[in-house]
């Protein structure tokens, strides 16, 4: 199976790779996946105070290319966005812009779970409720 | 100067040795005859050369031309060995032993005679990937009729111990088939010395070309019969009807005879090279050998890389090397690679493999470009990946509670 161009592209030049301190209230985590199922990320999301905004967003993934590649898009598109806003990427979005082969669907339902898991755990640190997301087909 | 892409998959299929191609050749144009036609020289040349394809054929391997049955490579020799004993013997008993980290064509032939009233033994292997003796003899019934096991694993490369198991066999007066496609070739194999009753082995595993098998099966010291699968003109003393593919046949004959004569000195060759990339590979951190140490073909090395996903790892190289991976990222079920798990691997150990065939067309030079590609890829990903930084700050990653899929 040949990859997209893309894929490609985030795979050798991923995006925002890295750790954003988990103990600072402005930082929300997500880790999904599991090592059994061949793909883990970590996808975490600073917000500016002032602005309401995300000014930073950074991932790891133990996963295929395309798992990668989903996660480094996601962070990209994160960044300056408010978390209104980032509540609605879609795992489709993704597919989409990555040309994403059906077996690898699964990689694009991954990042957008830790988008959400990572605003959720944001939400909780400063007191807010949990969002409650509609359980994400996985392939 | 290094030529790309790097073939290193040779468990898969090998190139067709070129001196294969030249006896091979003729067989398509001029002398294209069908080896049945008993009444013109177009057969008799076509005759002819079968005849002496199965003597090289049978001369790797210790047996008898006459004890060769041309197929149409191994995953037919397989069926028609474990079917064929299984309906030809069905009179003495119904159960075979098999092993779980067999062929998929040995294992899911053993399925279908499970449905047919069959009754498999599917012996676990222990975390080396060998067959524990004391176990395949317990499992030994009066109506045991056969004992299939592989000589040499396609994914990890463990050398089964074929004289003791055949030395157990035959105690208890029960038949020895052996899926030897990896080995033959590559090592000695003897049907004698071994005591094998029934071999499958394929050519284009051993620079022969693809289509084109054999079934060995013992006419003396028991004489083993087989029923036919396939129905029709009576080829191959009854046990295989359909033409032969005279030029296949040809190609695997000489094949044969190119292994048997240079297999000594390809075998010291490749497998330094081997050694090398291995003894490489695992100085990488949290790098793991997969398999038996020492029960292993020459050309083959498996190694996990903890903490790195193996299909993420190849695309690392994969324009440059050609290599495969006991992860199945690709695959509906996600599961990894099924022997693997049978050695007794985590799931994340198996996700992290990558499997080495080495051949003999390969060059040290080839090998160095591997490791020094291999290692960067590992190094680059773990930077990467959520596991080994976890890993790193000390945390055991079995206490975390994963979001299953």
């Amino acid at each position: 199976m040949a990859y997209s161009e893309k894929v490609i592209d985030h795979y050798q030049n991923p995006k925002n790779v890295g750790t954003l301190d988990k103990s600072k209230a402005s930082v929300g985590t997500g880790l999904v996946g599991a090592p059994e199922c061949g793909d883990v990320m970590r996808l975490q999301i600073e917000v500016d105070e002032a602005t309401g905004l995300i000014k930073d967003a950074k991932f790891k993934t133990f996963g295929c290319g395309s798992a990668i590649a989903s996660s480094s898009l996601a962070t990209e598109w994160l960044k300056g966005k408010s978390i209104d806003e980032a509540i609605t990427i879609d795992n489709m979005t993704i597919v989409e812009e990555l040309n994403l082969p059906p077996v690898k669907i699964h990689c694009s339902v991954l990042a957008e779970d830790a988008i959400k898991a990572a605003i959720n755990d944001y939400r909780q640190k400063n007191g807010m409720e949990a969002l409650k997301f509609e359980e994400s087909v996985v392939h | 100067m290094l030529n790309f892409p790097i073939y290193l998959d040779h468990n898969a299929t090998t190139p067709c040795d070129p001196r294969v191609v030249d006896a091979m050749i003729p067989y398509f144009t001029n002398n294209f005859g069908n080896a049945a036609s008993r009444n013109h020289p177009f057969g008799w040349q076509a005759e002819e050369a079968v005849d002496y394809a199965r003597e090289q054929v049978a001369k790797l391997i210790g047996a008898d031309p006459k004890e060769i049955i041309f197929t149409s490579g191994a995953t037919e020799a397989d069926n028609l060995a474990l079917k064929g004993v299984f309906e030809m013997y069905a009179s003495k008993g119904n159960h075979i032993i098999t092993c779980n980290i067999e062929h998929k064509a040995v294992l899911d032939t053993c399925k279908h005679i499970e449905k047919e009233g069959g009754e498999v033994t599917y012996l676990k292997v222990k975390d080396n990937g060998l067959v524990d003796l004391a176990e395949l003899e317990a499992a030994i019934k009066p109506n045991t009729i056969l004992i299939a096991l592989m000589y040499a694993n396609n994914e990890i490369g463990t050398v089964m111990p074929m004289k003791e198991i055949s030395a157990i066999a035959k105690k208890h007066g029960v038949l020895v088939f052996s899926d030897a496609v990896q080995a033959v070739g590559k090592i000695p194999v003897d049907v004698n010395k071994d005591g094998i009753d029934l071999m499958a082995f394929t050519a284009h595993k051993m620079y022969g070309p693809k289509g084109v098998g054999a079934l060995y099966v013992r006419r003396k010291n028991p004489r083993v019969k087989v029923t036919a699968q396939l129905d029709g003109g009576g080829h191959e003393r009854g046990m295989r009807s359909g033409t032969l593919n005279v030029p296949g046949i040809v190609g695997f004959g000489k094949a044969c005879e190119i292994c048997m004569n240079e297999m000594e000195e390809e075998t010291a060759r490749v497998s330094k090279l081997r050694d090398k990339l291995q003894t490489e590979l695992l100085k990488v951190e949290e790098s793991y050998l997969n398999g038996d140490k020492e029960h292993k073909l020459p050309h083959v090395t498996n190694i996990s890389f903890k903490h790195v996903e193996g299909e993420g790892l190849l695309m690392g190289f994969n324009k440059n090397i050609a290599l495969s991976s006991g992860s199945a990222c690709t695959s509906a079920s996600l599961e990894p690679s099924y022997v693997l798990k049978a050695l007794g691997l985590g799931d994340d150990l198996a996700h992290s493999s990558l499997r080495f065939g080495l051949g003999r067309f390969t060059t040290e030079e080839q090998i160095d470009y591997t490791v020094e590609q291999v290692t960067n890829t590992v190094n680059k990903l773990r930077e990467m990946s959520p596991l080994w930084e976890m890993y790193k700050e000390g945390i055991d990653l079995d206490t975390i509670e994963w979001a299953h899929h």
